[in-house]
């Protein structure tokens, strides 16, 4: 239980329309999604564990007691920041003095993080004398992540910080926190309804469903289980990891490689060859066939071994799941194709794969 | 001659800025506990704040005056403490108006504080600051055109009080005396240019203050959006 590099949360708690019950413990780096359906409980065990909301448990933030049976660390003594959806910006306060809130109640000794490093990763140099109510949806959650960070914090909490955004202004965030993932060494625990936004961010995942955990682990392994639980109808897809080994400038594709094959994809992100690429396969792209037919208009063609067969949540409809070397995928069929073909595990199969979608 | 007009104006307004001063400082914990709280005791609290706004001001004095008195428990606690007797002095008046104005700071202040929500107060948390240092820095400052507000009210309020006064204070020149009462006593005597210069020089004043106050509130709305 006490994992010094760990976190560690339990918490049992009846509220008025669901319940909390859950027992996780998460790793000390990298970004951990909790994911879930709205009213699945991810927002409120976010601040349970920031201390904002109080429920019967126990909590250890790598190796340091935050609530145990007897007493609850307020939140003000913890070593947090949490990010609101709302942003919460003090509107009295310009930009400069939000993001010293923190910063200034924090003692000069346990500032890792300096101002002017904050100010230059999220790009705020040239609004620092603006008031809250002047700036973007963008620039006030780009404030917001900032005043977060300069608390130094020992674990980074965010609460949906893209969903009250645009298009254009999550497009604006997305590349500063790819670049906190990369190059800070904090936890995060992120919560998330958006598939898109958990592929292409986190490390690891918990899933949730009426206030318990259904499924957790490193994001890979777990999106692309069948027995995953979650499988959101169309949403259930698989994330390959990879990298750009060739371009096709003619035809305006790259060529993205991953253990266990190639693909190639349309090339919308000015990919450059060596680049670093994450992939998401939707199972509803995946068709499957027993011989290689290439004279189709399909162009990315893997074979692959099946490894599993189960049925979707939807009736009439089977989730294949299919390993292409190390690599898992899904497939999702209508069970009359499976039964046709006559599909079970250990069978190889060549996988026409209709579209390919770069997230990152 | 002259005496006798500064004599109420210098004594309301010392009268109008004492309550005021004290009732921020009264009125601002029990503002902050309404807006946060859902405890049981809310409603009935809630509702003994506001009566001063619904009872005649002369019921309010006569129990005042009875409380206070040489018979009433505040009365003889002030008795055994060597301080006297409250009515009829100008510390009675201020302990009268305290309450009797009591709604006009509660009131705006528990509005402001509720209009700030729990988000801003959760943020100051995880951001180190403890409950004091939240509410006197994010609290506040964001509940400012409250403060303004209820020190307004307060204060235009008190200037204003007659039927409490005269229950308690009665008419002492330089002690009890104020400005509502110096007309009526002028108006009774039928000096009506006294009664005019007084009454029309509380118009301006009253108009002054708060064309100020709202001048000062809106800049301050201004300078938030800007």
């Amino acid at each position: 239980m006490t994992d010094s590099r760990a976190i560690c949360a339990r918490f049992q708690c009846a509220f008025p329309d669901f319940s909390l019950d859950v027992d996780l413990t998460l790793p000390g780096t990298g970004i951990t999604a909790l994911f879930g359906h709205s009213g699945c409980g991810k927002s409120t065990l976010l601040r349970c564990i920031a201390g904002l909301q109080s429920a019967p448990g126990t909590m250890t933030v790598l190796g340091e007691p935050w609530q145990t049976e007897t007493f609850i660390l307020p939140t003000h003594k913890r070593s947090l920041a949490y990010v609101f959806q709302e942003t919460h910006l003090f509107p009295h306060l310009n930009v400069r003095k939000n993001l010293e809130f923190g910063y200034h109640r924090i003692s000069a000794g346990d500032r890792q993080i300096q101002f002017d490093d904050a100010v230059r990763w999220l790009g705020l140099e040239s609004h620092l004398g603006r008031m809250p109510a002047g700036l973007s949806g963008g620039e006030r959650q780009r404030v917001a992540i900032a005043r977060a960070l300069l608390t130094s914090p020992r674990l980074l909490l965010m609460d949906e910080p893209l969903s009250a955004l645009d298009l254009n202004s999550k497009r604006e965030i997305l590349p500063y926190l790819e670049r906190l993932r990369d190059t800070l060494a904090i936890p995060i625990i992120y919560v998330s309804h958006s598939t898109a936004e958990v592929a292409r961010l986190a490390d690891h995942i918990v899933m949730l469903e009426d206030g318990r955990v259904v499924a957790q682990g490193p994001l890979r392994e777990t999106l692309a289980g069948t027995d995953n639980p979650f499988r959101i109808q169309d949403d259930a897809g698989a994330l390959l990891e990879g990298r750009i080994i060739d371009l096709d400038e003619h035809w305006h594709l790259a060529l993205f490689r991953f253990d266990g094959g190639q693909l190639w994809l349309r090339n919308d992100h000015q990919l450059k060859s060596g680049d670093r690429a994450r992939v998401r396969v939707l199972a509803r792209d995946v068709s499957l066939a027993l011989t290689e037919n290439s004279n189709q208009s399909i162009q990315n063609l893997l074979p692959a071994v099946i490894d599993q067969i189960d049925p979707d949540v939807a009736p009439g409809i089977s989730l294949v799941r299919l390993m292409a070397g190390p690599t898992p995928l899904l497939s999702r069929l209508t069970s009359r194709a499976v039964a046709q073909l006559g599909l079970e595990p250990g069978i190889k199969v060549w996988m026409q794969i209709k579209s390919v979608a770069l997230i990152a | 001659m002259l005496e006798t007009y500064w004599d109420p104006i210098w004594l309301t307004l010392r009268l109008a800025a004492t309550t005021t001063l004290l009732l921020l400082f009264i009125g601002t914990p029990i503002a902050w506990w309404l807006a946060r709280t859902s405890h049981w005791l809310r409603q009935p609290i809630a509702a003994v704040i506001a009566l001063p706004l619904v009872l005649p001001p002369t019921v309010l004095g006569f129990y005042l005056l009875l409380v206070m008195g040489p018979e009433g428990w505040v009365g003889q606690i002030t008795q055994s403490l060597g301080i006297g007797l409250l009515p009829f002095t100008f510390e009675g008046l201020v302990v009268a108006s305290v309450i009797y104005s009591l709604p006009f700071t509660v009131q705006p202040l528990q509005n402001a504080f509720e209009a700030i929500g729990n988000g801003f107060m959760e943020a100051a948390a995880t951001l180190r600051a403890a409950p004091l240092d939240r509410f006197l820095f994010v609290a506040m400052p964001m509940a400012r055109n409250g403060f303004l507000t209820a020190s307004v009210l307060t204060f235009a309020h008190t200037i204003g009080e007659f039927g409490v006064i005269l229950m308690i204070g009665g008419n002492i020149p330089g002690e009890t005396k104020v400005l509502s009462v110096a007309i009526y006593d002028h108006v009774e005597a039928l000096e009506y240019t006294q009664a005019h210069w007084l009454s029309a020089g509380m118009v301006v004043f009253s108009f002054v203050v708060l064309v100020t106050l709202y001048a000062l509130n809106g800049k301050a709305r201004l300078g938030a959006i800007r």
